[in-house]
Formats: structure tokens, sequence, C-alpha cells
């Protein structure tokens, strides 16, 4: 009795058509998961070796870091000094944080503590379409519509400069940091705010003594991805830079930045050449400087989890 | 009996100025961007016609259309989304459905925000070294929108884990109950609850994807082509590359200087428009939300 009501059971260490479709989905679901890390490394290993004989045959550490001679086209004497165009990337992400970091923090506190209801909706939108404009597109305003605006505002010969590739830039990097900062504002419990509310605060006091210290971490982090787009980001910076090799002495000089030269220069060289490798090279400095600050925005975001 | 004191009404005066502040930061973010579209409706706006979007670019560039870029742009994006859209949905559905919370389900999430930040062009010198070269595709559509589908990998996979998560424990579990595998739950249960809110993320990748130039640069797009592509092996023109030649590489006569204006209004109008009809899609499904 008891032995027929058992095998009447529905079988269920099956081995059914189903049970393999569900192993081989699983099978498909993780090469997924893990793609994300084999492109990564992927990245990392295509560039360097790409990169790699550049490196350890011509490069010059002292003068790849120090001298701000970056000619790889000299017939005699290629130099390879990056100075410049660190510094030119350097100043112009600086100077666009200067400019979007203020009104960045200040949208996302005006969306996050004082907005309400349907402008609220309207504001985060016009954000998230700011965000959508192709990099391309705004190296054309800075190229055809800044341009003369700064010649004339300011009298000046030239109007692609660090002002002008800076304001761009902080443009492009400020929905970012707004909408993650807005993010970090908004994961602050209501109770801290209710608390504050409880003892007389008035909304500008919460926002300051209470709401701005809690997320602070989660702050840090939206101007942290902000720099590392604004590292990044390569054409409008090479389209509004102005493109010349120059360590800038002020806003109205112009410079080049690190991924513009690559995108300048790369389709000039011959495969394989030193300058060809050069520009590897400096995609390498790229890849690890964003990741660095993309890891240590993800580590202060996830010290604020851990509280 | 409890009328406000001074000390109140000028508190309340600050609270105005402050709000006021805050909202005037939020409106010159705002500001230049809307100046901006409304010079390129001004100026890009007359020459948009049907000839330009239908006819071939003539004399060097500096007069005709753009159809042949529009059609390179349709190719490149179908492409990078064939390769994307399923490997994307595989894992949002692996990290939501069957990661377990582990050091290695974190390393792939911070695989997932570091792929999303390195820089364009160094996914662009990816293409080459990998795509181009190792692979030897070539410069070609196949090799461009292989590395397109690379870099917008995370918009997928967070936006499609998103809406996966969104779809309640208890859907699952009672169809577990019933015997159902874990894929035939996926299948059959979350896949269609979540459908709509994959849409969306597909749709904002469309718009990533058609506006991206740098790496397409050295990897299959070119400057100017006398002829459409016919498959996956030919080279391709592209909106994005074609508004930077005609920005900076092409010398425009007089008369055709607001030709650039033009190809940047019709990106733009695209890619805003991708934008708008994911925004919108993702609005209608909040106040569909059955649950």
């Amino acid at each position: 009795m008891s032995r027929e009501s058992t095998s009447k059971l529905p079988n269920l260490d099956r081995r059914d058509f189903a049970w393999f479709v569900d192993k081989g989905m699983q099978v498909f679901m993780f090469i997924g998961g893990i793609s994300a890390i084999v492109f990564i490394i992927g990245i990392f290993v295509f560039i360097t070796k790409e990169g790699l004989p550049f490196i350890t045959d011509t490069m010059n550490f002292g003068e790849f870091f120090t001298s701000p001679r970056w000619r790889p086209t000299s017939e005699n004497n290629p130099t390879y000094g990056a100075l410049a165009l660190i510094v030119g990337t350097a100043s112009v992400t600086g100077f666009a944080m200067v400019v979007a970091v203020p009104f960045s923090l200040g949208a996302a506190i005006f969306i996050a503590e004082f907005a309400t209801g349907r402008t609220r909706e309207i504001l985060k939108v016009l954000v998230e379409m700011l965000a959508a404009i192709p990099s391309v597109v705004w190296g054309f305003i800075g190229l055809s519509i800044m341009n003369p605006l700064i010649i004339d505002t300011f009298n000046v010969p030239v109007g692609l400069n660090v002002l002008n590739a800076g304001i761009i830039l902080g443009l492009m990097a400020a929905p970012i940091m707004t909408t993650i900062a807005e993010d970090a504002l908004k994961a602050v419990p209501d109770t801290y705010r209710e608390a504050a509310e409880a003892m007389g605060a008035t909304r500008w006091q919460i926002v300051w003594r209470v709401v701005l210290p809690a997320a602070r971490n989660g702050l840090v982090a939206a101007v942290l991805l902000g720099v590392g787009r604004g590292f990044g980001e390569t054409m409008a910076v090479l389209m509004a830079s102005g493109h010349s090799i120059n360590l800038p002495g002020g806003i109205f000089d112009s410079v080049r930045a690190l991924t513009a030269t690559i995108a300048a220069e790369l389709g000039e060289t011959v495969q394989g050449s030193d300058h060809y490798r050069a520009l590897f090279t400096l995609g390498i400095l790229l890849f690890i400087v964003t990741f660095v600050i993309n890891l240590t925005a993800d580590l202060v975001v996830r010290g604020v989890r851990k509280k | 009996m409890f009328a406000a004191t001074d000390l109140n009404a000028s508190n309340r005066r600050k609270q105005g100025l402050i709000k006021t502040l805050f909202l005037l930061m939020t409106i010159l973010l705002i500001v230049p961007v809307l100046i901006i579209l409304t010079v390129l409706i001004v100026k890009g706006g007359p020459v948009i016609s049907f000839e330009f979007l239908f006819s071939d670019p003539k004399d060097e560039m500096t007069a005709g259309g753009i159809f042949p870029a529009l059609i390179g742009t349709v190719w490149l994006v179908s492409v990078a989304l064939l390769a994307s859209v399923p490997l994307g949905i595989a894992a949002a559905v692996y990290l939501s459905e069957y990661a377990p919370d582990n050091w290695f389900t974190r390393t792939i999430n911070l695989a997932i925000i570091n792929l999303a930040g390195v820089p364009s062009i160094v996914h662009a010198l990816f293409g080459v070294g990998a795509f181009v070269l190792f692979f030897k595709f070539g410069t070609s559509i196949l090799a461009a929108s292989l590395t397109l589908a690379v870099m917008t990998l995370p918009i997928v996979i967070v936006a499609t884990r998103e809406s996966l998560q969104a779809v309640p424990q208890a859907f699952r579990e009672a169809c577990w109950n019933m015997g159902a595998t874990r894929w035939q739950t996926i299948r059959r249960i979350v896949l269609p609850n979540s459908i709509s809110g994959i849409l969306t993320g597909v749709i904002l990748e469309v718009s990533r994807t058609a506006g991206e130039t740098a790496p397409i640069m050295f990897t299959g797009a070119a400057i100017f082509l006398p002829f459409l592509p016919e498959g996956v092996g030919d080279q391709t023109m592209a909106m994005s590359l074609h508004l930077y030649a005609m920005a900076t590489q092409v010398p425009l006569p007089e008369h055709a200087a607001n030709l650039p204006y033009g190809v940047a209004l019709v990106l733009i109008g695209m890619v805003l428009a991708m934008n708008a009809i994911s925004i919108g899609f993702r609005m209608w499904l909040r106040g569909k939300k059955k649950w």
C-alpha cells in the first residue's frame, strides 16, 4: 500500500526536457552575468596588448609625465611628453567641476527637498533630457555657438579654450551629478526630517544640518562620477577646447585633452608604429584613472550602506 | 494668541529666499539647453526638407542630404542591439533571479559600473584592438556595432534588472509551487510582467547608441562613402560622425553654412524623441501598475 502511493508521487528528481532547458538557460544567464567582467578584463588586455611594446621599449617615464612636448610625428626626434595633455584634461575637467558642482548639488537639493508634485516630475524629465544630448552635438554647440559668443563677450582672439570646453563639459556632467546626488538625498530616511521638524527646525535648517550631513557620502560619489565623466569625455572636448598643445596660463588659453589626442591622431597613424602604440598607452592611462575614480565612488557609496 | 512673531516672519522670508535661490540654480542648469535648442531649430529648421533627409551628399558634402548617414546609423544601432539586448537581458536575469549575494556577484556589479564609466575613446581603442584586428572583422559595421554594444551593455542590464526586481516575489513562489522549473517561471511569469520596463531600457539604449561618435570613428564609420552598406562587413556613414565631419573637416561656403545645424537638429531630434518615448512609456507604466 505505502509502496504504491510513493510510486504515484511526481518524480521530483526528474531529468525531462524541461529540466534540460532549465539547466541550459541557467548556463546562458550565467554567461550573460559574467560578460561584464569579461569585457572589463578584455578592454584592459586588448589596449595593453597594443600599448605595452611602447611602454617597455620606447617610453621614458620621466619624459612622459613631465615633458609638455608631444611630438610623435617629428621626423628625426619624436618626443612623447604627455604633461600638456594631462594638464589640458585636468584644467578642462577642473573648470567644468567649478561650474557644475554647485549648480548640480543646488538643483538636486531643490528637486529632492523643495519641489513637489508636478514641478518635481517636470524638472526630473528635463534633467534626464539634458543627459541625453549626444557629446558630438555638445561639441558642435561649443564650436559654432559658444565660440563666437566668447570672442565677442570677452574680446579674445580665440573662443575655443578652457572656458568653452569647461562650460560645455560642466553642462554635460551636471545631469549625472544631479541625478545621483538627488538619489543620495532621497535615501536619507524621512524620520530624520520629521525628527528635526518636530524640534522646530526650518526647511533650510533641516537640509543644511540633517539631510546634507547624512547624505554626504552619496554626494561625494556624485561629484566623483561627474569628474570621471569629464575626464573621459572625448568629442565635446575635442571640438571645443581648441586642440593645441599648451600648458594653459588662464581660462582663455586653448588646450588639448588626452581623449581628444587619441581621437584626432589614431586615424593618421600606421598600425604598430610607436605613435600608434603611444596613443594606446594614453588609453591605458585613461582606463586606469577612470577605473580608480569609479572604484572610489563605489567604495564611498558602500560606506553609506554599511552604516 | 499664536500670532507670528517678528522672528517667525523674518524666518519665513529667509525660507522663501533660500527656496528661490535653489530654484534659480535649477533653472540656470536648464535654460542654456533651451537656448541652444532654440538656436538649433532656428538655424537648422529651414535646412531640413524631404530632399535633405532622402538624398545623398553632393559637391564634396557642401550640398545635398544626409540619407546615407541616416541609413548607416540605423544599421549600426540595429546590429548593436542584436548583440547587446540578449546578453544584457541574460545578465540582468542572472543577477536578479540566480545570483547569490556574495563577493562574485558584487564583482559583477562593480564590473558593470566600471564598464559604464570607461571613456568612450577607450572603448574605441578596445574595438580596434579586439574586433578590428584580433577577430579580423576589419573596419566594418560589425566591428563598430560590437564596440557600441559593449559600451551600452550596462544600460540594458541596469534597466532590465530594475524591472525584474519590481516583480513581486510571491508571483515566482506561486509558480514554483506548481512544479515549474526556474526557467519556466522566468519565461512565463517574470519576463512577461517586466517586458515593458525592459523595453524602456532598450529604447534608452537606442538613443545612446545613435549619438555615440568616438567608438565608431576607427572601427567602421567613414566620413564619406559613395555607396550604401549592403552587409555587416561594409563600412558606413553615420549621423554622429557626419555632424563631426561637417563641423570640422569640410570647408563650407557661405550659402551652406547652416547645413551642420540641420544635421545636428536631426540627430538631437532622433535622440530626444527616443528618450521622450522611453520616459512617457515609463510614466504610463507607473500609472498602470497592478500591484
